[in-house]
C-alpha cells in the first residue's frame, strides 16, 4: 500500500484547508553501522499544522528521536534517508542543503531536550547562550541584544531574568534549565517546536509545569509543537493529536482522547494498558510482552508488532500492510482493523 | 582572591617536597662532602675545619633549617668553574632556557591543538590516522637526536638555518636587557635586525622541542574534542543553527581545552627535562647548559642549584596552570 | 583474554604485529649481539675513520674508525639491560606498595601518596640528573634514577586498581574462605592488575630507554669508549656540522626505533585490554 493513502484520506485536502505546515510522507531511514544496516524509520508519515499539538509516543528505541533528528537535519553520521519527502512551510527538508537547514535551525524550527543541565554549554553563561541565538538569526546587536536576551528569559515565566542572565547551567535546577533552554529554543519565534522528552529527569512537580509552559507558550504564539514522550498518558493530556510509533513505524494516527479510549492497534492498547495513570492499581498494569525487534535483521516482516501481537496471523507477516482509515481523521496501520 | 590563596596552599606541600629532596641529595654526594669541598689535597684537620664550616657535624634537622634559610637568603653556593655565586649564574642563564621552552611550547600548542581538532572532527579518516602515527611518532624521539637531524638539514644542507651556536648571530650585537628575552628585549629597542636574527636562532631549538611534546598535546585535544562533540550540549547548539565555525571553537574547542590546559603540567615536565639536551645541541646560553658543564666538571654546587630552581619553576608553572583552569573553568569556583 | 579477541586487535590494527615482530627482533639482538657484529665494538682498525657506509662497514665508520654496525648492534643489551632493570625495580616496588596502599589505605596510603606526588613535583629528567649526579657518575646509579622516576606511575595504577578491587565479590569471598589480608593481595589482586600493569610497563620501557639514553647523551652513566646509543649519537653530534651524519643518524635511528616500537606495543597492548580506553 502507498503512503499516499493517508493523504487522501486526510479530508482537509479537499476541504479548503490551508496546507499543513509540516508535511512528511514515506519516510525511510537507515543506519549503516559496522554491525549492520539499522532500518530505523519506515514509510513515516505525518502532518502538522500550524498551531498543532501533535504527541508522538512510543518506547525507547522506537525511532521518534531519530525522526525529530531528521526533520532538523541533525542526524547522527550514519544515518541516510532512502525513502520519503519532509515539506516545512513550502521548504523541501530532505532536499535542503547544510546552510539552508541552519539557517531554519533555532529560527522557524526548534528543538528543546531530554536532559536540560548537560543541554547548555557547562562553561558559558546562559544569557550568552541565548544571544548566540539571537546573534545568529534575529538582527540584533550591542545593548539589545542582552535585553533582549532577558526578556527571552521572562517570557519563560524566570524570576529575576537579570540575575539568571549571568548564571551558568550548573548553578541552576534541572527544571530551570529547562526553561533556559525553552527560552532559547523560542528566542527567534520559530513556527515549529519539536519537545524531545522534555520533562523526563524532571522530578513530578516540575514535570507538569515544563508542560504547562510549553503548551502556553505554544498557544500565545500558535506555534505548532511536535512532542515527543513514552508517556501516553501525558501526550493524550496536552496533545491535539496523538501519533503512535513501534519499532520505526508509525502504526496509529488520531485525535488524541479518540486514541486513549479507543485505541485500534494491539499495540496502542497495550500501550495504555502498561501507563499507571490509566491502571486503577499495580495488578492491572500489564507489561507489553517481548521488545522491539531487531531492526538490523534482514528481513523484518511487514508489521514489525507481529511478534508480539496476540492477534498475529499468517498475512501479517507475508503481506505488505495497509494504513487503514478509521475516519476522517484516525488512521491504523494494522491487518486486524482492515478486517 | 579566596580561591587564589587556596590554590598557592595547595603547592605549598609540593614546594616542602621539592626542598626536603633537593636537601637530602646536597647530603648524598658521592663519599664525603667535607673531603670533596676542602680538597684533594686537604689535610685531614683541613676537612674536620671544612666539616664544622659546613655545619654537617650539626644534627640533620639543623642542617636542613641552616640549609633553607640560606636558600631563602639567595646563598646557594659558588660554583668553583666560575667563581661566581650560583644564583646570581643561574638568575643570567634563566632568560634564555625560558624563552626557549616557552616559544617552544607556544610553537607545539599552535600546531597541536589544530591537529587534534583536525582529527577528532573527521574520526577514523585519513587525516585521524595520520595525526595517531604522527603522535606516537613524535614521543618516540630523542630530542637530542632530532635536534641533530634538524641541524643536519636546515643547517648543513639547505643552509636555511644558522649555525646552532647560541641565541644569536655573532655578527649581531644582542639587544639591551630588560627582559633577558631576546625576542621582547629587541621588540622594546626596536631592533629588527636583532630580533630576526634571534628568531632565526630560535626556530630550530624550539622546533625540536615542539616536536616532543607535540604528540601528548594532540592526542589529549583529539581524545577530549571527540567527547565534547558527542555531548548534549553541541546538539543544542546545532540545533540551534550556530554556525559551524561557533559550534567549533566557542562551544566544543573552549569546553575540550580544559582537560589539554590539565595535562600541561606533564608537558611542562617534559619540555624542562629535554630542554636541558636541546641546550646541549645547540650550544644554548641556558641554565640546562650550564649544569652539564658543571656536571662534566664534577662542580656540584650548580648542579644541585639548577635541580632546584628546574623544580622550583616547574611547581611554579603547575601553579600557574591551576590558576588559570580556575579563571576558566566557573564550575571549580564553587566548590572551591 | 582469548585467542579470538587477539587476533581481532591484530587484524584490526596490523601495526601491534609489526611491533611485536621488531621487538622480538631486538631481544634477538641484544641475546646474540655479539655473534652478529662483524667487528669487535672497540676495535679502531675496523676501517679508515669517518668513512661513510659502505660493504664493509654498513653503517660506516666513527672518528676512532670503529665499525658503527657492530656499535649499534653491541649497544642493544646495554641499553635494554639499563632499560629492563629500572622498569623491573620500578614495576616491584612500585606496585607492592601502591597495591598496599590501595588495599589497606590509612597512614601508608598517605606517605605513599605524599611520596609519589614529591618525585612528579619535579620535572623527572631533570631529578634523573640530580639523582645520578649525586649519587655518583655509574651505570647502576643510572638504573636507580631511572626506577625512582617512574616509580610514582606504578605506584598510582596499582594504587587505583587494587582500591577498586577491594571490595569486589570475589575478594569478599576469598576472605570469608579465610585468607588472609596478605595471601589476598598476592593471590586475588596482584594478578588481576598485572593486564594494566603491563600496558605500563611497556610505555615505560621506551621512556626508560629514551632516558637512560638522554642521561648518557649528557655524559651521565655509561661512558666513552663503551657502545651506548646515547653515548654514539653525542660522539656523532661534532660531525653532524661537518656532513658525516652517519656517525650520529644509525645509532639515533635504531634508539627511535626501540622507543617507537615500545610505545607501539603500549598502545596495542591498552586497546587488548580495554578497547574502549583507545585514544
Amino acid at each position: 500500500m502507498s503512503p499516499e493513502t493517508i493523504v487522501h484520506a486526510d479530508p482537509r485536502a479537499a476541504a479548503n484547508v490551508p496546507p499543513p505546515l509540516l508535511a512528511v510522507d514515506g519516510l525511510s531511514l537507515e543506519f549503516r553501522t559496522r554491525s549492520g544496516v539499522v532500518r530505523a524509520l519506515e514509510d513515516v508519515s505525518l502532518s502538522l499544522q500550524k498551531g498543532e499539538l501533535l504527541g508522538v509516543v512510543g518506547e525507547s528505541g522506537s525511532g521518534k528521536s531519530v525522526f525529530a533528528y531528521a526533520m532538523l537535519g541533525i542526524s547522527d553520521a550514519a544515518a541516510k534517508i532512502t525513502r520519503g519527502t519532509a515539506v516545512f512551510d513550502g521548504m523541501d527538508l530532505l532536499g535542503a542543503t547544510e546552510r539552508e537547514l541552519r539557517e531554519i535551525r533555532g529560527r522557524e524550527v526548534s528543538m528543546i531536550f531530554q536532559s536540560p543541565r548537560t543541554s547548555l554549554n557547562p562553561i558559558r553563561k546562559v544569557g550568552h547562550q541565548i544571544e548566540d541565538v539571537l546573534r545568529r538569526h534575529a538582527a540584533v546587536r550591542g545593548q539589545d541584544l542582552r535585553e533582549r536576551a532577558i526578556d527571552c528569559l521572562k517570557r519563560v515565566r524566570i524570576p529575576d531574568p537579570a540575575r539568571r542572565y549571568e548564571a551558568y547551567p550548573f548553578e541552576l535546577s534541572g527544571g530551570m534549565c529547562q526553561r533556559i533552554l525553552i527560552a532559547l529554543a523560542l528566542a527567534c519565534q520559530p513556527s515549529l517546536l519539536i519537545a524531545d522528552e522534555p520533562t523526563t529527569g524532571l522530578d513530578v512537580t516540575t514535570q507538569a509545569a515544563i508542560m504547562d509552559l510549553i503548551v502556553e507558550l505554544a498557544h500565545e504564539r500558535q506555534m505548532a509543537t511536535l512532542l515527543i514522550t513514552h508517556d501516553l498518558a501525558m501526550a493524550a493530556q496536552y496533545c491535539d493529536r496523538i501519533a503512535v510509533m513501534h519499532a520505526g513505524h508509525v502504526v496509529e494516527v488520531g485525535p488524541a482522547q479518540v486514541v486513549l479510549h479507543q485505541p485500534q492497534h494491539p499495540y496502542t492498547a497495550r500501550l495504555i494498558a502498561s501507563t499507571p495513570h490509566t491502571a486503577d492499581s499495580i495488578a492491572a498494569m500489564q507489561p507489553i510482552p517481548g521488545s522491539l525487534p531487531d531492526l538490523r535483521a534482514a528481513k523484518l516482516p511487514p508489521c514489525r508488532y507481529s511478534a508480539r501481537c496476540e492477534y498475529r496471523t499468517e498475512r501479517c507477516d507475508t503481506e505488505a500492510l495497509p494504513v487503514v482509515p478509521i475516519d476522517a481523521t484516525h488512521s491504523v496501520r494494522c491487518w486486524r482493523a482492515a478486517a | 582572591m579566596k580561591l587564589i590563596l587556596k590554590r598557592l596552599l595547595l603547592a605549598l606541600p609540593n614546594l616542602v617536597g621539592v626542598i626536603v629532596v633537593t636537601f637530602v641529595l646536597t647530603r648524598a654526594l658521592p663519599g664525603d662532602p667535607a673531603a670533596y669541598f676542602a680538597g684533594a689535597a686537604a689535610t685531614p684537620e683541613a676537612v674536620a675545619q671544612v666539616r664544622t664550616q659546613l655545619g654537617l657535624d650539626r644534627p640533620m634537622f639543623e642542617q636542613f633549617l641552616s640549609y633553607v634559610s640560606d636558600l631563602a637568603k639567595g646563598d646557594w653556593g659558588v660554583s668553583l668553574a666560575t667563581g661566581q655565586s650560583v644564583i646570581s649564574e643561574l638568575k643570567g642563564r634563566l632568560p634564555a632556557s625560558l624563552e626557549l621552552t616557552l616559544f617552544g611550547l607556544v610553537l607545539a600548542v599552535s600546531v597541536a591543538v589544530p591537529l587534534g581538532v583536525l582529527a577528532a572532527t573527521r574520526p577514523n579518516s585519513a587525516w585521524d590516522h595520520g595525526v595517531r602515527a604522527l603522535t606516537t611518532a613524535g614521543v618516540s624521539l630523542p630530542t637530542f637526536f632530532t635536534g641533530l637531524l634538524l641541524v643536519y638539514v636546515f643547517y648543513y644542507k639547505l643552509g636555511w638555518a644558522p649555525s646552532p651556536s647560541g641565541r644569536i648571530d655573532a655578527f649581531v650585537s644582542s639587544p639591551p636587557t630588560v627582559t633577558g628575552f631576546y625576542i621582547i628585549d629587541s621588540l622594546i629597542a626596536g631592533d629588527f635586525t636583532a630580533l630576526w636574527a634571534s628568531i632565526k636562532q630560535l626556530i630550530l631549538p624550539a622546533g625540536t622541542l615542539a616536536l616532543f611534546v607535540l604528540a601528548p598535546l594532540a592526542r589529549m585535544t583529539r581524545a577530549s574534542m571527540l567527547g565534547v562533540l558527542s555531548s548534549d550540549f553541541i546538539r543544542t547548539a546545532r540545533a540551534s543553527g550556530l554556525t559551524p565555525m561557533t559550534v567549533l571553537y566557542t562551544y566544543a574547542l573552549r569546553n575540550a581545552l580544559l582537560p589539554v590546559l590539565t595535562t600541561l603540567g606533564m608537558v611542562f615536565s617534559f619540555l624542562l627535562g629535554s630542554n636541558v639536551l636541546v641546550e646541549k645541541v645547540f650550544a644554548w646560553p641556558g641554565i640546562g647548559s650550564f649544569a652539564i658543564e658543571s656536571l662534566v666538571a664534577s662542580d656540584y654546587a650548580p648542579v644541585q642549584g639548577f635541580v632546584l630552581s628546574m623544580a622550583l619553576l616547574y611547581v611554579l608553572l603547575n601553579l600557574l596552570i591551576d590558576l588559570a583552569y580556575t579563571w576558566l573553568d566557573p564550575r571549580i569556583a564553587l566548590e572551591g | 583474554m582469548d585467542m579470538k579477541h587477539f587476533k581481532y586487535v591484530l587484524k584490526e590494527n596490523p601495526v601491534t604485529g609489526f611491533a611485536f615482530v621488531l621487538f622480538g627482533l631486538f631481544v634477538l639482538l641484544a641475546i646474540f649481539g655479539p655473534l652478529i657484529a662483524p667487528f669487535d665494538p672497540l676495535d679502531s682498525n675496523a676501517g679508515e675513520p669517518l668513512t661513510p657506509p659502505s660493504a664493509q662497514n654498513w653503517f660506516g665508520t666513527d672518528s676512532f674508525g670503529r665499525d658503527i654496525f657492530s656499535r649499534v648492534i653491541i649497544a642493544t643489551r646495554l641499553d635494554f639491560g639499563i632499560a629492563l632493570s629500572a622498569v623491573l625495580i620500578s614495576f616491584i616496588i612500585g606496585s607492592s606498595i601502591g597495591c598496599a596502599a590501595g588495599f589497606w589505605g590509612g597512614w601508608l596510603d598517605r606517605v605513599s601518596s605524599r611520596v609519589a606526588d614529591t618525585i612528579m613535583a619535579f620535572p623527572l629528567f631533570v631529578l634523573a640528573m640530580g639523582i645520578v649526579a649525586a649519587l655518583g657518575n655509574t651505570v647502576g646509579n643510572v638504573i636507580y634514577a631511572t626506577a625512582i622516576i617512574n616509580l610514582p606511575f606504578y605506584m598510582r595504577v596499582a594504587r587505583a586498581e587494587a582500591n577498586v578491587r577491594r571490595n569486589a565479590g570475589f575478594i569478599e569471598a576469598a576472605r570469608l574462605a579465610g585468607n588472609h589480608d596478605v595471601r589476598i593481595l598476592a593471590v586475588h589482586i596482584f594478578p588481576n592488575i598485572l593486564p594494566p600493569m603491563m600496558v605500563q610497563v611497556s610505555l615505560n620501557m621506551g621512556w626508560a630507554i629514551l632516558n637512560a639514553a638522554g642521561l648518557s647523551f649528557i655524559g651521565l652513566g655509561v661512558r666513552p669508549p663503551e657502545a651506548e646509543w646515547g653515548i654514539m649519537v653525542a660522539e656523532g653530534a661534532t660531525y653532524i656540522i661537518s656532513g658525516e651524519w652517519w656517525v650520529a643518524l644509525f645509532p639515533g635511528a635504531v634508539l627511535m626505533l626501540a622507543v617507537f616500537c615500545f610505545n607501539l606495543m603500549g598502545d596495542g597492548l591498552r586497546d587488548l585490554i580495554d578497547p574502549r580506553r583507545r585514544t
